[in-house]
């Protein structure tokens, strides 16, 4: 594995491989000493040109973990346009010895861009609505400890899917293992044409009806502003969910929210907070992903 | 790869490791705080085994593990392919143990150096101790075993193969030649 | 200077015409059976055109030369076989003043490359709100109004401009899009681009406003021309609106003729264009438009950019395709040479059919002609190379291809402006 972009090309060994390594980060990430030194020598750059606090300090942690050396650049895209380009942020970067770049950009694309700059592992830490596979990894790694193999299981996706990468990376990584997903959402939130084999309605219920497992997306503000959606109590009408709604899904359905979560807007508080909820196991499985990632970018490829 | 010889039997191997686990507790004088750990992948049942006869000899079990030195490995930026992490359960304290690596076979002694990492990760034993069934030579690290099954001098271009029951159906040691 | 360009095979709007010896002498094809001249070229398998016509190019004069400059792009043309160019007036500033267009016609004037013509804006600052100066502009020389790079959002200013427009005997281009419908789109909407996580344009913000414009010049009458048509169902609403007898013309791209939605998988900017580069079915609709007159024009929607904005993302990264230099050769590869596209419709549309959309005489190969021709090589193969441009632009999203019909000589009034014989 050169880059992680996407899941194109990928088959489900392929997926069975970073999960059976992501156990075993899983146990290092037990130990007291939670430090293993794989990667000692190695340089892994966190380059975040949208912010993003959360996956930023759980891929440089996944690296620390790992005993490489974390160098990272934060900065606006927009600030860059008026001097410094991408390129050349990578390529300085890149003069320092960097192995692997972890991107995030608002922008689709901006990996694969790097990938013709710079010679270097390149990591998708998300891109626009593009494609967020590290997410999608620890969501599926996550679902399977709780529901087992996925296989021909119904996974129901709740809410702005035309502007998630997660839901993109969700659907093709899900597809890959054999998962049936459906998006739900308001019709303006929705694709116009239906991607990676995914089942696309506004109805809610259609989608939670005997679901093994529901993930509900992050609905952006900005929706609101731009016209998209009449207001958060309108969507809330339409598809929060709530205990009332999750019933429809299969007895003891997980619940999962890829986060930052709007607190009583995508979910009901008590659930959210409820047993039912994989939102903290979700958090705590990124890093062990995050690491199972580095080691298969970064190991191997030598002579 | 060219077959040479086999070096070992079924019962050879049973004998050896008798033997061992004799060795064992006269070197740690009984099971209280001994803990047996095998390294992945072929030292796991050889550790179970050395475990079962120490638990006949003395009555009483010693604790058992795995432990997987991959992330450990000093080779991992020469590697064509990321190799296969498995998993290390030690489902003990290792702090104050008395602790006996059992591995195949030694051979650079690298993989016992990556071992005395790993293990030095999950806490400080009182004492570490290295068992290997077979001890082929060629040594490129101050490491040496403290309990052999068999001294076998080889040379750089010969392979030992170890066949264990559990992992191979037949338990036999062969050295084979590189071509 | 007098040239005799020998043992060509003539080709025009009208047909192919047989090989011929022609004489250019003081600016004009003074003869087709021989004669003296200073310099004698030998052109056997060679085919001869007139120039090209270019109605759409972005030359970035005034107040973005970074990007482009009157002389690298009047010699880009040039070296694509272009003997005029309509100069797009989306400049900083726009050229919505009579001044403003005056002065760059002079400046084009000393340059030795295409000869520039002007479009100028249909309304003041390209604003769209109020209608510019038209009979100063047009009496400045400007050919044809525009607010090309921005869509006529208000039919009612749209109406007054055509009404305006035909009393002045110009066209009125427009780049049909529906800006409501096209919302932050930067790509076609379809299955491929939703994946991909980037904005959709969908197909249906040209027809929808095609449609409209259609219905406004129902009512103004005047001269409406679509510029670089992109999907199937606005051929198709133009071939409609012909056949009621409007005077409607279009024009359609290299790039839309050659290129699909399908290069955007590696998520390069460089394909980054408006309209979008949509479906096969699509290209397939423009060449058969193009083929049967439904599109009279080829026109190339030359859009230079620096390197530098173009490596940005995708969504900041600038809309536009530079094209001048490889036009001819690319469609001449790919449409003629490739699937058998008529060759003198192909030079029809890049000659007569631009210049009856001006209201310009037609441009044949016959004595007493004004001497603007391109003698171009069909053996010669050759794969584009963008570092060799003359554009400032140097790249392509063709770089590499290897395309055979490069031009070899242009002249422009007689005089060589684009030399690659030596």
């Amino acid at each position: 594995m050169r880059h992680l972009l996407d899941f194109e090309g990928w088959t489900e060994d392929d997926v069975r491989a970073i999960f059976e390594t992501a156990r075993a980060m899983k146990e290092v990430l037990a130990r007291p000493i939670k430090t293993v030194p794989t990667l000692k020598g190695r340089t892994v750059a966190t380059v975040f040109f949208e912010p993003s606090t959360r996956t930023k300090t759980s891929f440089e942690l996944a690296a620390k973990r790992l005993s490489a050396d974390v160098v990272s650049f934060s900065g606006q895209a927009s600030s860059l346009k008026k001097g410094e380009s991408y390129q050349d942020t990578l390529k300085t970067l890149a003069a320092y010895g960097v192995d692997a770049f972890v991107i995030r950009a608002d922008a689709a694309g901006v990996p694969h861009q790097a990938t013709r700059w710079v010679d270097a592992a390149i990591l998708n830490a998300g891109d626009g609505w593009r494609a967020h596979p590290s997410q999608a990894l620890l969501d599926a790694f996550t679902l399977e400890e709780a529901i087992g193999p996925l296989r021909g299981k119904k996974i129901a996706i709740v809410g702005d899917i035309l502007h998630s990468r997660v839901a993109r990376s969700n659907a093709e990584l899900l597809a890959i293992l054999g998962a049936e997903v459906w998006f739900a959402g308001p019709p303006p939130l929705l694709p116009r044409h239906p991607f990676f084999g995914a089942r696309v309605t506004a109805r809610l219920e259609e989608a939670l009806k005997d679901a093994d497992a529901v993930m509900a997306l992050r609905i952006q503000r900005e929706r609101i502003s731009g016209g998209l959606l009449a207001s958060e109590e309108d969507y809330r009408a339409g598809y929060q969910i709530t205990e009332d709604r999750l019933a429809l899904a299969a007895p003891g359905a997980p619940l999962l929210h890829p986060g930052p979560m709007n607190r009583d807007v995508e979910i009901e508080g008590t659930l959210a907070d409820g047993p039912r909820s994989l939102v903290l196991a979700q958090v705590a499985n990124g890093q062990a992903i995050r690491m199972a990632i580095l080691y298969h970018l970064l190991v191997g490829g030598g002579s | 790869m060219r077959f040479k010889a086999r070096v070992l039997e079924a019962p050879d191997i049973g004998r050896a490791l008798r033997r061992m686990a004799h060795e064992i507790l006269e070197a740690t004088k009984g099971v209280d705080d001994l803990a047996l750990v095998g390294i992945h992948t072929r030292g796991i049942p050889l550790a179970r085994r050395l475990a079962g006869l120490i638990e006949r000899f003395e009555g009483k079990a010693p604790a058992f593990g795995q432990l997987d030195i991959t992330l450990y490995r000093d080779d991992l930026t020469e590697v064509k392919r990321a190799p296969v992490v498995r998993q290390t359960l030690v489902p003990f304290d290792v702090a104050g143990k008395r602790i006996v690596l059992v591995d195949d076979v030694i051979f650079t002694g690298r993989t016992a150096r990556a071992a005395l990492d790993a293990l030095s990760d999950l806490g400080r034993p009182a004492r570490v101790y290295l068992a290997v069934l077979v001890d082929r030579g060629h040594r490129e690290l101050p490491i040496c075993p403290d309990f052999v099954g068999k001294n076998l001098p080889t040379s750089k271009k010969e392979v030992v193969k170890v066949k264990l029951s559990e992992t191979d159906g037949e338990d036999a040691v062969e050295l084979w030649e590189r071509s | 200077m007098s040239v005799l360009i020998r043992g060509a095979t003539l080709v025009d709007a009208r047909g192919v015409h047989g090989v011929a010896d022609v004489l250019v002498q003081n600016g004009r094809i003074a003869s087709l059976g021989g004669g003296e001249a200073g310099r004698v070229v030998e052109a056997r398998g060679m085919l001869l055109l007139p120039g090209f016509l270019d109605l759409h190019a972005h030359l970035r004069t005034p107040g973005e030369e970074q990007k482009e400059s009157l002389e690298t792009g009047l010699r880009a043309a040039a070296a694509g076989g272009f003997t005029a160019v309509v100069m797009m007036p989306n400049t900083r500033p726009p050229l919505d003043r009579p001044e403003a267009v005056r002065g760059v016609l002079r400046r084009a004037a000393g340059v030795r490359g295409a000869r520039a013509l002007a479009a100028a804006a249909l309304t003041k600052g390209q604003g769209g709100a109020e209608l510019a100066e038209l009979r100063l502009l047009a009496n400045a020389g400007a050919v044809l109004f525009t607010d090309d790079g921005r869509t006529n959002e208000d039919a009612g200013v749209l109406a007054a401009g055509l009404r305006y427009a035909a009393g002045l005997g110009r066209p009125v281009a427009v780049h049909a899009e529906d800006a409501g419908l096209r919302g932050g789109g930067v790509v076609h909407d379809c299955p491929l681009t939703v994946a991909l996580g980037l904005p959709g344009n969908p197909a249906e913000a040209e027809s929808a406003r095609v449609a409209r414009d259609l219905e406004v010049l129902r009512m103004t009458g005047g001269h409406i021309h679509f510029q670089h048509l992109s999907t199937k169902s606005a051929v198709r609403l133009v071939a409609g609106a012909k056949k009621k007898g409007r005077r409607v013309t279009a024009e359609a791209t290299p790039h839309h003729l050659t290129l699909t939605v399908d290069a955007l998988k590696g998520l390069d900017p460089l394909y980054k264009v408006a309209p979008p580069l949509r479906e096969e079915v699509d290209r397939e609709a423009l060449i058969e438009a193009l083929a049967e007159g439904v599109v009279d024009v080829v026109a190339t929607d030359h859009a230079p950019h620096t390197l530098a904005e173009k490596a940005a993302d995708f969504l900041r990264a600038p809309f536009g395709i530079p094209s001048l230099e490889v036009a001819f050769p690319l469609l001449f590869t790919e449409l003629v040479e490739k699937r058998g596209f008529p060759l003198v419709r192909l030079v029809e549309a890049l000659t007569d059919g631009p210049r009856l959309v001006l209201g310009m005489a037609p441009l044949h190969l016959e004595e007493g002609a004004a001497a603007n021709l391109v003698l171009v090589d069909p053996g010669r193969r050759q794969a584009v190379d963008p570092a060799r441009f003359f554009s400032k632009a140097r790249y392509s999203p063709w770089a590499g291809w290897e395309l055979v019909g490069w031009p070899v000589l242009t002249l422009v009034e007689g005089e060589v402006v684009l030399d690659r014989l030596g």
